[in-house]
């Protein structure tokens, strides 16, 4: 007989639960929970609240005229922004990684500035304040929105960028140059396609966060040509008896962009893993 | 046990290296080295970790800038300012460590890129270069692979191909075993003693002192940035005459100190009380 008392006889032979019999009665557990929520939730609604005031028919029907409209008008106001952001960030991202140095520090402090505030005041500045102090009239919303949205996106574009072309390991130029390819080769034929793949699923997800933002659109005072989904569905509010009808139904034109984005960005950051 | 390619002094240098000196801001790595290699020749450099020999293979092709001295590439001094050193170095091909293949590019795409864009070759000469080399290297099933989906010593031949592709007239090899498993590391050195045989010039930093003793003309031992002691392959490494590379040797040669390396890396398995 073993004396002493961690001696793995006496171990094994100890009562206790298995770690996998744990496992499962923590798992049980969670579902039990998780039904009781469900069906107490079901129980306490109010169908037919539910049905009136968030998938009001009515309220549809009103909106599908002027929905179609609103959705190229968010997809143009994301595009805009998505395009002054990408470039102004491949400067910036430029700047950043220059040897000179005041190039580097106003870039590091534009990405400090625009990240520390948000974006609803530089939408408001660009929309009423730009024009009052320069005396420039912006042409239209498509405009406005694109440059106050690309400055903000520009901030984190620049770094994405930035962040992407270090993360290709230097031995692939130290190839590239040591076959006689030149640096601006080397940049375009090795660096920038590498860098672009390691970027875009971060560019997607930027692209994601623009199509929310351009909602902001709607402080700026908006013709109806100029709706966007939020500022339509917020108006949908308004109609008696609607009820949320409105943001629901916008909502869910939002998901019908950003989820399939957010899809993408994962599928292509799967596919990074891969070939690394 | 002679090198395979017997030279004679005749022979026109490939590279000639003179009074080379270069330092990393306050760091002096290479402290005046002369080397001269020439056509056809198989030089092999051995030395300590830190010695500089990486430093000396990347000032030959300028990846490294030399502080002082002159590199004469086929004649030509390539630390001469206005030298078009992307021309030069088209002459000359690497092979590096870490294989340092094109991630983004098929073994095809890694051997044809640099004939298409810097020697202007057709896509159908440069393929039919490509295939040529792969070949050589034993590596015709497997052109439309990624880097990532080769072994180490497949991408290792791969990217002996790709150097190849560019007729180079000398090839630098930086330590090409050094980061493969133990079994892969034949297939490699095979593919450099074939290279060898037929007449390439090489300049090979390596480790391996049985491929530095049967395919080198001579072997040149570096330590602290300088070169202490050069010959042939049976002279240095067989009955070195200074300390150090007696040292140096024994270090890498003797068994005792193989198996020692080996109970290292299985230690921290054991109890450590
Ligand atoms: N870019 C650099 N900047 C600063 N120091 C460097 C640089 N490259 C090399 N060195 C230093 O130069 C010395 C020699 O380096 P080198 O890589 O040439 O040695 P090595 O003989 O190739 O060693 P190993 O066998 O480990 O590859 C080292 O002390 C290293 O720290
Ligand atoms: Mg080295």
């Amino acid at each position: 007989m073993p004396t002493d008392p961690n001696s793995p006889a006496l171990l094994a032979t100890r009562p206790r639960m298995s770690p996998r019999k744990k496992a499962k009665i923590s798992q049980a557990a969670q579902y039990g929970v998780l039904a009781i929520v469900i069906v107490l939730a079901l129980k306490a609604m109010d169908w037919d609240k539910l049905r009136t005031q968030m998938f009001n028919v009515n309220v549809i029907a009103s909106m599908l005229d002027a929905l179609p409209r609103a959705f190229a008008n968010t997809l143009l106001y994301t595009i805009c922004a998505f395009a002054v952001g990408l470039s102004l960030g491949m400067v910036l991202a430029l700047m950043k990684m220059s040897s000179v140095g005041p190039y580097r520090w106003l870039a590091t402090a534009y990405a400090e500035f625009f990240r520390g505030i948000p974006a609803l005041l530089v939408v408001l500045s660009i929309g009423f304040l730009i024009p009052i102090l320069f005396g420039i009239k912006l042409p239209n919303m498509t405009v406005k929105i694109g440059i106050a949205l690309g400055l903000v996106s520009a901030a984190y574009v620049s770094e994405t960028l930035r962040a992407g072309l270090q993360a290709v390991p230097r031995g692939q130029v130290e190839a590239a140059r040591s076959l006689g390819l030149s640096q601006s080769q080397a940049m375009r034929s090795v660096v920038v396609p590498q860098a672009f793949r390691i970027v875009l699923p971060p560019l997607t997800n930027e692209l994601i966060l623009i199509t929310k933002d351009t909602s902001f659109v709607y402080l700026l005072g908006l013709a109806t040509s100029e709706y966007e989904l939020t500022k339509l569905g917020t108006n949908a509010l308004n109609q008696a008896s609607g009820g949320l009808t409105g943001v629901v139904v916008v909502g869910l034109v939002y998901l019908i962009i950003t989820l399939p984005l957010g899809h993408l960005a994962r599928r292509m950051e799967k596919k990074n893993a891969r070939q690394r | 046990m002679s090198g395979v390619s017997p030279t004679t002094p005749t022979d026109p240098p490939v590279v000639q290296i003179s009074g080379l000196y270069k330092s990393f801001g306050t760091v002096d790595v290479l402290k005046g080295i002369d080397l001269t290699v020439r056509e056809r020749e198989v030089v092999c450099v051995i030395g300590p970790s830190g010695s500089g020999k990486s430093t000396l293979l990347r000032c030959v092709n300028l990846l490294e800038r030399p502080t002082q001295g002159v590199v004469e590439l086929l004649g030509i001094d390539v630390t001469d300012p206005d030298v078009d050193i992307d021309r030069v170095r088209t002459h000359v091909g690497m092979v590096f460590q870490s294989f340092n293949l094109f991630a983004h590019h098929t073994v095809m795409g890694n051997l044809i890129l640099a004939q298409r864009k810097v020697l202007k070759r057709s896509k159908a000469e440069a393929e039919e270069v490509a295939w040529a080399n792969l070949r050589q290297v034993g590596l015709e099933d497997r052109a439309t692979f990624y880097p990532a989906e080769l072994s180490g010593g497949q991408q290792q031949r791969a990217a002996i191909a790709r150097a190849l592709s560019m007729n180079p007239a000398l090839m630098l090899f930086d330590e090409p075993t050094s980061a493969l498993d133990p079994e892969l590391v034949g297939d490699v050195l095979a593919v450099m003693r074939d290279l060898a045989l037929g007449g390439m010039t090489m300049l090979v930093v390596t480790h391996e002192m049985a491929f530095a003793r049967d395919v080198s003309d001579r072997v040149v031992f570096m330590d602290d940035g300088v070169i202490v002691e050069e010959g042939p392959a049976a002279q240095v490494i067989g009955s070195p005459s200074t300390d150090r590379a007696r040292i140096f040797l024994k270090r890498v040669l003797d068994p005792t100190h193989i198996d020692d390396s080996e109970i290292g890396e299985t230690e921290p398995d054991e109890p450590a009380d």
